[in-house]
């Protein structure tokens, strides 16, 4: 991805662990993929880790897997603070 | 006349070979009991004499010192030092181990407030009357003089230290940590509660995340261990922890080790084992080590796979690929138990050409023809159980692994009795319990996610709260957020993260963004180093409570002596969450467990009554099992059908190549423990004074490194030196090393890989470049002298 100045420190490393959870699910049965990345980010991701994933995607969503773009129309917005 | 002198080489107890009658009761208990066969007889006759090893002292014969033999002798001839130094005991109490995850039972034998000997207690279900070299010896630490005893702050981390009272303590935590949730939002703090203090104190320190902080920002140090156990097991069974009880292994026939060192990580467990295999159970081991087990007197594993590191979940879809490929499965289980479908669907994908044995074989160094053998044992050798550690879990498909190892146990039918199941051995003393008790950041206690508005509903009316039912973060997570400038305080229970996390440099900048770093423990650890206040602890010896072992066992910790601090840990807590505004007000950690077993399903009838009754209960213990749980998923699974999972193979990132050729696996000795807090505290160092790396004679020849040669180890995080051991227990290309001593820091090294799922940090997988060096690399110096200068202490005088 690229160093754009928009992007914080934590960004690449926030991108790395959700391309590396849709990895996983990209094996899955086919039908369970995006549900299954959306469902684990909305289970173990703090909001502010979520939050800043959906301004990664809407930057552009550079280095991002396609699952975990197409699994963004479920995972919940954080609220806000 | 075969005179042998007085031998006082061990530096727990002595051989006096003149009070000696060669009942030869010390040989068998080495041999059956202990398994190391390091004792025996020499001479005939009356010249007959008790001798270890080769007739050497026992300080440098292959005795591990567990004690055993001093148990067993019945005159005095090999005696506790401290025996002979404060002579017999006047009381003692029954308690458990604060070491690793087998949870043994001692008696602590006392003269007034001090402890004269620690006796393996023989009524002790996880241990049966066996100990080792920290439970039986070890504990010398709750009297060195590095512990601190009072409270203490600073307001930078570069000012010494400034002994203050617990009033004035509590009163700065409260002030401080209220400016920092005003300024930067109640999201700002958190906490870490510890595997090493009870599940009492666990199950308050995330109560004050949750009640006082206001957030879910708690996490446990399973977060670098066994997250993925939690994780994987959940998902394919529904429960996070083990199948079975330690007495299951009686009833084994094929054993399977992965990622484990019993004999030297959980040895009183690695002692039974090996008891069972010498009555002939059958033993494959996949470690890319030569560990112990593999050959060990009366014990030779019928497989040994040493797959390179990073390769376990293609070894392990391997193996599922030939039992499904030669039918050997059991179908009438799988179609009872397991949802058949997703079998069908688990079992095309283990099929496919690129999990077979000879696609596997390449790369991860494994034959296939072993691969197909250990496979077949496995399936067909009786009951089959799976024991593993942290050679599974830290990698960054850690949890994959879990996952495909329930495979293997749910395609066999080697679950649900005793003699078979999934067996994570666990680090900690209390790991399991810290789990169990609410740690993590998306689970209240029991596992239940905090977004389940029933679970949420108990608490609040409870707690007089409203709870977050939004996860919080887990501790990478904490420092990424304070190096990117929103987390600011963090409260550390009993943990040393500094040490015993990855990539040190990471750890370091993440608490030096923070404003508040409270670190809650018996000694300045390295954590202390960055931290504003210190919080002194109390040892196991002087609280009561409970730890939960790596059965489910929950076993009674108590108190034999006042707390040199003056407090136990769970007064502490309390005392900070009424300085943050709550109410607490308990008088004793059974009314702790009283609430814990109200709110907690699987604690419902736990009761400090029922553990004096039983002696200890294993999870679940309700109405439905009143005496606790030794063997789960008899009937059922927890979850209701058992789940298959697809465990594709994915590399990991971390790998070996032109700059970092080598892979740095790392791990722990016998004789010490964890960040050695505890264990370089005691006469343990004489046994383990240094980490070590272990590198390979090829690969030791190619650099020009000879044996005792101090080296440099590098990989893109960090350097780091040390001495090197040339071994052939590693493979080539393979070195490996252990995180006992802040000297050598060997985290500095480890990056920010982790798992996919929990984020258990890969600390098995390194690609690294040795080289030869001439001593401590600058940053080690560097590093040195700041915890000297961090460690100055300000002395007050006591009020009048």
């Amino acid at each position: 991805m690229s160093h754009d100045e928009k992007f914080k420190s934590g960004d690449e490393h926030l991108v790395y662990m959700a391309n590396q959870i849709a990895t996983f699910f990209t094996s899955q049965p086919e039908a369970e993929r995006a549900a299954g990345v959306a469902d684990h980010i909305n289970k173990f991701w703090e909001p502010r880790m979520r939050g800043r994933l959906f301004e990664i995607i809407e930057m552009g969503g550079d280095g991002l897997s396609p699952l975990v773009l197409q699994a963004s129309e479920t995972i919940n917005r954080p609220r806000a603070a | 006349m075969n005179f042998k002198e007085l031998d006082v080489s061990n530096p727990y107890f002595a051989y006096d070979p003149a009070k000696c009658i060669v009942c030869s009761l010390c040989v068998r208990a080495c041999e059956e009991q202990q398994g190391t066969f390091a004792l025996t007889v020499e001479g005939r006759g009356f010249e007959s004499r008790i001798t270890a090893g080769m007739d050497e002292p026992f300080l440098q014969s292959e005795c591990v010192s567990c004690g055993a033999c001093v148990q067993a002798c019945p005159t005095g001839a090999l005696q506790e030092k401290s025996i002979i130094e404060m002579g017999m005991p006047d009381h003692s109490a029954v308690t458990t181990c604060a070491y690793c995850g087998v949870g043994c039972s001692f008696k602590a034998e006392m003269k007034g407030e001090e402890v004269v000997r620690m006796v393996p207690y023989k009524d002790g279900k996880a241990n049966r009357g066996h100990s080792c070299v920290k439970g039986r010896f070890a504990y010398g630490y709750a009297n060195h003089k590095d512990r601190i005893l009072n409270p203490m702050i600073r307001d930078k981390i570069t000012d010494p230290w400034r002994e203050v009272s617990w009033e004035e303590v509590y009163a700065h935590i409260g002030s401080k940590i209220g400016r920092i949730q005003q300024k930067y939002g109640r999201g700002s703090v958190g906490g870490i509660t510890s595997s090493r203090c009870t599940n009492e104190e666990t199950y308050l320190v995330q109560k004050l995340v949750r009640q006082a902080f206001g957030n879910n920002n708690v996490d446990t140090c399973a977060r670098v261990c066994h997250s993925p156990t939690g994780y994987g097991l959940k998902t394919t069974f529904g429960t996070s922890a083990g199948t079975q009880d330690f007495d299951s292994v009686e009833h084994t026939d094929v054993v399977l080790v992965i990622g484990a060192n019993p004999t030297d990580a959980h040895p009183v467990f690695g002692s039974r084992l090996k008891k069972r295999l010498r009555e002939g159970a059958k033993l494959i081991v996949l470690d890319p080590r030569r560990i112990e087990l593999v050959r060990t007197p009366h014990v030779e594993a019928s497989y040994h796979l040493p797959l390179k590191p990073g390769t376990n979940v293609a070894v392990l879809t391997a193996l599922a690929h030939v039992i499904v490929s030669e039918g050997l499965f059991d179908e009438a289980f799988i179609r009872e138990r397991c949802d058949w479908d997703e079998f069908q669907d688990w079992a095309s994908f283990v099929l496919q050409p690129e999990n077979s044995p000879e696609a596997i074989e390449k790369m991860s160094g494994v034959s296939a023809e072993l691969i197909r053998g250990a496979a077949r044992l496995y399936a067909t050798g009786g009951n089959s159980a799976i024991y593993y550690g942290l050679g599974v879990t830290e990698h960054s498909q850690g949890s994959t692994t879990v996952m495909a190892i329930a495979n293997l146990a749910m395609a066999t039918g080697n679950i649900g009795r005793p003699g078979v199941g999934v067996n994570p051995l666990r680090g900690q003393n209390n790991v399991q319990g810290s789990c169990d008790m609410g740690s993590f950041p998306h689970e209240m206690p029991g596992y239940r996610h905090i977004s389940d508005d029933a679970t949420r509903a108990i608490y609040e009316s409870l707690w007089g709260v409203k709870l977050d039912n939004e996860p919080g973060l887990r501790i990478p997570n904490m420092l990424d957020a304070a190096v990117d400038g929103s987390f600011k305080a963090l409260y550390v229970q009993g943990e040393d993260i500094l040490q015993s996390d990855p990539n040190t440099h990471h750890v370091a900048a993440g608490l030096e963004a923070m404003e508040c770093v409270i670190v809650h423990d018996l000694f300045l650890n390295e954590t202390a180093n960055y931290a504003h206040i210190f919080l002194p602890g109390s040892t196991f010896l002087e609280k009561d409570g409970t730890f939960t072992n790596a059965e489910r066992r929950i076993n009674r910790v108590r108190k034999v002596m006042e707390p040199k601090n003056g407090y136990a840990d769970w007064e502490v807590t309390q005392d900070m969450a009424r300085a943050l505004g709550q109410d607490w007000n308990y008088t004793h950690p059974s009314e702790i467990m009283a609430e814990i077993a109200a709110t907690t399903p699987s604690f419902a009838g736990v009761t400090y009554e029922l553990l004096e009754k039983e002696g200890s209960v294993q999870w679940p213990c309700n109405e439905k099992a009143p005496t606790g749980t030794p063997v789960m998923h008899i009937d059922g699974f927890v979850r209701g059908k058992g789940k298959f999972v697809r465990t594709a193979y994915v590399a990991t990132d971390e790998k070996a190549g032109p700059r970092f050729p080598l892979l740095l696996t790392t791990g722990r000795i016998l004789s010490q423990y964890n960040v050695g807090a505890q264990t370089r505290r005691t006469e343990n160092v004489v046994w383990h004074d240094e980490d070590l790396l272990e590198i390979h004679p090829f690969d030791a020849e190619t650099r020009g490194i000879r044996e005792g040669d101090w080296v440099k180890l590098k990989s893109r995080s960090g350097e780091t030196s040390l001495r090197a051991t040339i071994t052939e227990r590693v493979a080539p290309g393979v070195v490996y090393t252990t995180f006992h001593h802040p000297a050598t820091q060997a985290n500095v090294v480890t990056t920010e890989y982790s798992d996919w799922a929990t984020n258990c940090p890969e600390y098995k997988v390194t690609a690294v470049q040795v080289s030869p060096s001439n001593g401590p690399t600058e940053w080690q110096e560097d590093y040195e002298e700041h915890a000297r200068q961090s460690r100055r202490i300000v002395h007050v005088e006591a009020a009048e």
